[in-house]
Formats: structure tokens, C-alpha cells, sequence
């Protein structure tokens, strides 16, 4: 009996050696080389291509603090590292969450315990998001998300849980007041929600709902199908046989592409199609003369864009760079994703310290002017359900084979035409 | 009326395409008792040669069927023979792993390969054809993969059923030591229900790229119907497989007219009605 005791003996005086030398490592916070964050993403599954893409926006941010870049007018640009913790470099952890809500938070917590980061963003599928922000909050370790739309994200009272992007109620709120402006001189008065049946679609649905009520415009139908739904025939017949002034969508890339093939064939389009994002987002979704022809007078809201970045320096220098790195386009997830990381390296370096308990406190008091992003938006600011107030949707309509900005007016590119038949 | 008619309709067209996905893993269970996981990947590898054939050598995706059938059953007897082989006549659980295995491998490998970019064939003969008829539509692409998946499904069921080698076939799967006294060779038997197998997913996968976009992930949807499908089918029967695969898929269509959101949920829930009633499966004798 006496041998196992030693055993324990020895071996919990050596964790206390370890422990107390890892605790020494942590308290000499001034002297840090290496800040490490956790970029979590669905690289493979499904949505690997956006979960690529987005990955890319937060590691290019990290790269153009890591570098000396004097001709970028973004803060944190011009120096190398982190000016208030002598020039540290951040170090990025990519994870993949294959698009599932358990991995999202299995690999959220690996994250902080195996690789120690001091902070994390993504997780792109708002219902992936909810469990990795979790995981987070259970460790205090504040994430920062910047391309989740889900309203519920912050209405959850998470202490260490920050969003930069704009939320589907705002992205909903510009839908509608297009609407109220009567695009073309066209009333709308009832509509169909077309939407997946995960957390995307049905919260997504449930705020048009919402917003619909509230800005007198009947809900015919709010038709749900599966995520992996390999026909839409029925969905298409009803919304044919409901008639709708417009119709909503939420849907991802596979599905959008059917969609839109769907309504060719049954030779159908109501007068207005207005797509939440995901799928209408996707470049393989215009991708090609025939899906160029079928997705012709779509409306997608979108936060950022090639026709916004026209209208911003530093956006046109930062979305050359990243095409030129990834032999891609930027899109609006990666932007987004830029976006979220630039904030929380901001706070991180406004906070001096890797303290997690010191970053969420920094992200509390951010204050990033519109001008010092490349969005569209009034800036990065957020408030007490740590939404960024300052986050704004446009709408962008398909026409002549791009996306143009239509609404709102002061960044529209283009006039919107209602109804799409008029576009094709 | 005509909602119900076209809802039918559409159903049965897509009910072709999960027949033929089935096809090849109840070919390999019936002979074998070996469940392919890696069904619908073998699928997707078909649609990566039907776009590939488009892209790189401009070939419309219905001429890219006899190639995509050739490299897919060269796949199917390579997979039999390096890693199938090995483990036959082993735990069932290494055979499930093996194959689970060769899933995951495969999804790997696309996605290094070609990226995960969602990818599809465009200006096809198949999609620039289009029916109506007493308001009823068919849109091209679903009606050439319906018809082709109807006609390979046949195909194979009257060579297994009727020719000598196609009851060589049977005989090995029902009785391996007694149909080799018969001067049947069964590891060949095996190997042939591999190349059937890999064959018939070519078949679906050039025909399939016609109206869905394909990426790593692509089989995965196919696979699972093509589970449903077997098991409602009666697992080994040819004929139960295409029977069930059309009933999955005028349930789907149907549903969907009236509950969108519970399409996928019904097409089950008649699976989870035929195995409490009958679980031998529809045509299935055991």
C-alpha cells in the first residue's frame, strides 16, 4: 500500500512544480512575444468554401499587424506587432469545426486549454457560434464574432461574447425600408419566407416575421425545408400558387444554386426575390452563364462588397492584397471576418496585457470610427448586449452579371428593378 | 390538381436517381453482407468525373457516363481488392471501419484535390431540355438522370437475375463454399459485385452532375437515401431498392406540398413504419 501513495506523492508535488512555473510565465505579462488567438471555422464539410474564405480574413488581419504597412490607413497597420505589449506578434490557431455545433465547441475549449489562446473569433454558422462562444464563456476567455446573423447570439447575456457584424434584424430592418420606399413605385403587401430549417433559417424567418408584423405586410406562407433538401419542387409550387409580392430566402449555396434553377423550370419568378445571405453570398451561386442568367434581379443583403470597396481606399488596397495572396476575391465574409479580428486585436493591444479578464474589459470600451475599417458601416462600438451598434446591411441587386449596391441610397451604385422580370 | 400530379411526378423523377444510388450497396450487401459507407462518396467521385470531362476536355456530361462507368469500376475493384479483400471473413466491425474509413479518406482527398468549392457543368444538352404538358413541367436534367437511373437500375437487375454470371453472382453471396464445388470462383464474384457497384455510382454521379453542383461533400446526401432505400428495400434485392427509392421519392415530393419542413422527416418515418411491419424490407426474403 505504501508504494502507490509515494507514487501520488511524487506525482502531485511535480504538477505543483509545473504549475507554480506556468504561473510565473503568466505573470510577467509585460515581456510577451507571441499573443495567440483561435480562428475557429468550417474548413471542411459543406460550407468549406466560406469557411475558407472567412479563415483567410482574420489570418490576413493578423499578417498586416504582424508587418510594417505605411500605406495601410488602418490602426495597428503601420508598425510591426503591438505597440502597448513591446511589439508582440499575434499568432493565429486555425480550428475546424466542420460546420458542426459539437465539434464548434469541443475544438473552441482545445483551443484555450491545449494551445492557450487568449482570445477566439468565428464560427460562421450562427448555430456553430452559439456552442464555441459558450465553450469560451465557460472558460472566460472573450470571442469575438463578425459573420454570425442570428439575432439570439447576443441576446444570450454572455459576459465574454462580442459581435462586429450586423445581425439578421438589421439586415431585416434594411430589407423593409426598401420596401417602405416602394422600389419602382411597387407596393408590398404580402410576402413568402422561404428558409432552411436550422438555426440560420428558422431565427432568420422568425425575425421577417416580426419585422413583417410590425411594418404591416402579410406573411402568406413561412415555408421551412431540409438543410440537405435535393429538390424544391413543392416549395417553388406553393410559392407559385400563394402569389407573393416578394419573397424572402434564407438558404446556403447548394440550395440557392436549386432554387434558382427551380424557378427556370418552372418558368416562375415572383416579383422580387430577397435572399438573407449564405448561399446568395456564395461566388458559385453567379458563378457561370447559366446561373449568371438564372440569378439575374436577385437582392441579397450583404455588409461589405466590391462595389463598397470602390468607395473606400483603404478597403480597394486591403481587398487587393487579399486576392493577390489568395488567388480569390474577398467577399463579405471575409471582410467580415477581417473586420472581427482587427477589433479584437485592437482591444488586445488598448488592453496592453493577454488577460482575458483585461481584452473583454477593452472590447467593452472600443470605439473604432467607421473611417478606420473597411465597411460601410458608422464604426465598431458596442452596446450592452455587446452588438456593435454601429453595423449596417446594404442591398445589392444582380444586374448585367454583377452585384450592385441599390439601397441604401447615400452608397447605391444603381437603381433597384422591380419587378425581376424587368432584369432578365 | 395539377400540384399533386407535378408533385408526383417530380417525386418519382428524383425517386429514380436514390434507386441508383442504392444500387450498389445492395449489390455488395447482398453478395457480401459488407455495408459500403463510402456509397455516396463513390457518387460524388462519379460527378468530379462528369465535371471534370466537361471542364477540361469539353465533353457534355451524358458522353461522360461510359467514362465516368470505367473509372468508377476500376475504383470499385481496386477498393475491393486492397482493402476489402483483407478484411473479409473478419469482424463485422473492421469491415464497418474499413469502409467508414474510406468515407472519411475520400472526402479528404476531394477536398485536397479539387477544394471545396461547390462546382457545376453549365450549357449541358440535358439542361437545355424542357417539358410541358397540361401545365405539368419536366425540367431536362431531372428527366435524363431519372430515365438513365431507371435504365442502368434495370440493366443490372436483369444481369443479376437473369444471366449465368449474374446467378454465379447470387450464388456466391447466398453460399460461397458451396458455389465454389460449383466451379464458381467467389473472390471473382466478389470483385464483380465491387466493379457493379462502382459502375452504377459512375452512372448516377455523370448523370446527377446534370442538375446538382458537386463538392467533397456531395455524396453525403445520396448516401444516406441510398441507406433508407436499401434497408426499405430489403437489403441485397435489386428490384426493392428501385421500388423504395422512387416511394422515398414521391413521399418526399408529395410532403412537401403540404409540410415543407417534415419532407425528409416522412420519407423516414415510412422506413421506421416498413421496418416495425416488415423488416425484411419490402422485396427482402430474410
Amino acid at each position: 500500500m505504501r508504494n502507490p501513495w509515494r507514487c501520488f506523492a511524487v506525482v502531485a508535488s511535480a504538477a505543483l512544480v509545473l504549475a507554480a512555473c506556468s504561473g510565473n510565465e503568466s505573470s510577467s505579462g509585460s515581456t510577451v512575444q507571441e499573443v495567440r488567438i483561435g480562428v475557429l471555422d468550417p474548413t471542411s464539410g459543406v460550407n468549406a468554401t466560406t469557411g475558407l474564405d472567412s479563415q483567410r480574413g482574420a489570418l490576413l488581419a493578423a499578417e498586416i499587424v504582424n508587418g510594417k504597412h505605411p500605406d495601410i490607413s488602418l490602426p495597428l497597420a503601420k508598425d510591426a506587432g503591438l505597440p502597448n505589449l513591446g511589439g508582440a506578434k499575434i499568432k493565429m490557431i486555425p480550428a475546424d469545426t466542420k460546420g458542426d455545433p459539437t465539434f464548434g465547441g469541443s475544438e473552441a475549449q482545445r483551443l484555450i486549454t491545449d494551445e492557450k489562446v487568449v482570445a477566439e473569433t468565428g464560427a460562421y454558422q450562427s448555430a456553430v457560434t452559439t456552442t464555441a462562444s459558450a465553450a469560451a464563456e465557460r472558460l472566460k476567455v472573450p470571442f469575438v464574432n463578425g459573420d454570425s446573423s442570428s439575432v439570439s447570439l447576443t441576446q444570450r447575456g454572455l459576459n465574454y461574447f462580442f459581435r462586429t457584424g450586423p445581425h439578421d434584424l438589421t439586415f431585416g430592418e434594411s430589407f423593409f425600408s426598401m420596401l417602405k420606399d416602394k422600389p419602382n413605385g411597387h407596393e408590398v403587401k404580402k410576402i413568402v419566407i422561404l428558409h432552411t430549417d436550422d438555426a440560420f433559417g428558422v431565427n432568420g424567418a422568425k425575425v421577417t416575421v416580426q419585422l413583417a408584423e410590425n411594418n404591416g405586410v402579410t406573411v402568406l406562407k413561412n415555408l421551412a425545408y431540409s438543410v440537405k433538401a435535393t429538390n424544391l419542387d413543392s416549395q417553388v409550387q406553393q410559392v407559385r400558387a400563394t402569389n407573393p409580392d416578394a419573397l424572402f430566402v434564407l438558404s446556403f449555396v447548394k440550395d440557392s444554386v436549386l432554387l434558382a434553377e427551380t424557378f427556370k423550370k418552372f418558368d416562375y419568378l415572383p416579383p422580387a426575390v430577397l435572399g438573407y445571405g449564405a448561399g446568395f453570398s456564395d461566388p458559385a451561386f453567379v458563378d457561370g452563364t447559366d446561373h449568371a442568367a438564372n440569378a439575374a434581379g436577385f437582392v441579397r443583403r450583404t455588409s461589405w462588397s466590391p462595389d463598397i470597396a470602390a468607395q473606400n481606399p483603404t478597403a480597394k488596397k486591403i481587398s487587393e492584397m487579399f486576392q493577390q495572396k489568395y488567388g480569390e476575391p474577398m467577399t463579405e465574409n471575409s471582410a467580415r471576418s477581417f473586420t472581427a479580428t482587427m477589433t479584437l486585436i485592437t482591444a488586445i493591444n488598448n488592453a496592453g496585457s493577454t488577460d482575458p479578464a483585461k481584452i473583454r474589459a477593452a472590447l467593452q470600451n472600443i470605439d473604432i470610427p467607421g473611417r478606420d475599417t473597411i465597411m460601410p458601416w458608422d464604426g465598431v462600438k458596442f452596446d450592452e448586449n455587446h452588438q456593435n451598434s454601429g453595423a449596417r446591411g446594404v442591398l445589392e441587386q444582380f444586374l448585367g452579371g454583377e452585384w450592385h449596391v441599390i439601397y441604401p441610397k447615400d452608397v447605391a451604385t444603381k437603381q433597384v428593378v422591380w419587378p425581376i422580370q424587368d432584369a432578365r | 390538381m395539377t400540384d399533386i400530379f407535378q408533385s408526383v411526378l417530380s417525386g418519382l423523377l428524383l425517386g429514380g436517381v436514390f434507386a441508383l444510388a442504392a444500387v450498389g450497396l445492395t449489390l455488395v450487401f447482398g453478395v457480401m453482407n459488407v455495408v459500403n459507407f463510402a456509397a455516396g462518396e463513390f457518387v460524388m467521385l462519379g460527378m468530379y468525373v462528369g465535371f471534370f470531362s466537361w471542364s477540361l476536355f469539353g465533353l457534355d456530361p451524358l458522353l461522360a457516363i461510359p467514362i465516368a462507368t470505367i473509372v468508377l469500376a476500376v475504383v470499385g475493384v481496386l477498393v475491393y481488392q486492397g482493402i476489402i479483400g483483407p478484411v473479409l471473413g473478419k469482424n463485422p466491425l473492421s469491415q464497418v471501419i474499413v469502409t467508414f474509413g474510406l468515407l472519411v479518406f475520400l472526402r479528404g482527398l476531394a477536398q485536397f484535390l479539387w477544394t471545396p468549392n461547390d462546382r457545376s457543368v453549365q450549357n449541358t444538352i440535358a439542361g437545355g431540355l424542357r417539358f410541358e404538358l397540361f401545365g405539368i413541367v419536366v425540367g431536362g436534367p431531372q428527366f435524363v438522370a431519372a430515365v438513365g437511373a431507371l435504365l442502368c437500375t434495370a440493366a443490372v437487375a436483369w444481369f443479376v437475375n437473369r444471366t449465368e454470371v449474374g446467378r454465379g453472382l447470387q450464388a456466391a453471396g447466398e453460399d460461397p463454399a458451396g458455389a465454389s464445388l460449383m466451379g464458381i470462383n467467389p473472390d471473382r464474384m466478389y470483385a464483380l459485385s465491387w466493379l457493379l457497384a462502382g459502375g452504377t455510382s459512375g452512372v448516377a454521379g455523370a448523370l446527377l452532375i446534370n442538375q446538382f453542383t458537386v463538392s467533397p461533400v456531395a455524396g453525403a446526401t445520396f448516401g444516406l437515401i441510398a441507406f433508407v432505400a436499401v434497408a426499405l428495400g430489403g437489403f441485397g434485392s435489386v428490384g426493392g431498392a428501385a421500388l423504395a427509392g422512387l416511394l422515398i421519392g414521391v413521399v418526399y415530393g408529395v410532403v412537401g406540398l403540404y409540410a415543407s419542413a417534415y419532407a425528409t422527416a416522412a420519407a423516414l418515418a415510412i422506413y421506421l413504419v416498413v421496418v416495425v411491419a416488415r423488416p425484411q424490407g419490402l422485396r427482402g426474403n430474410r
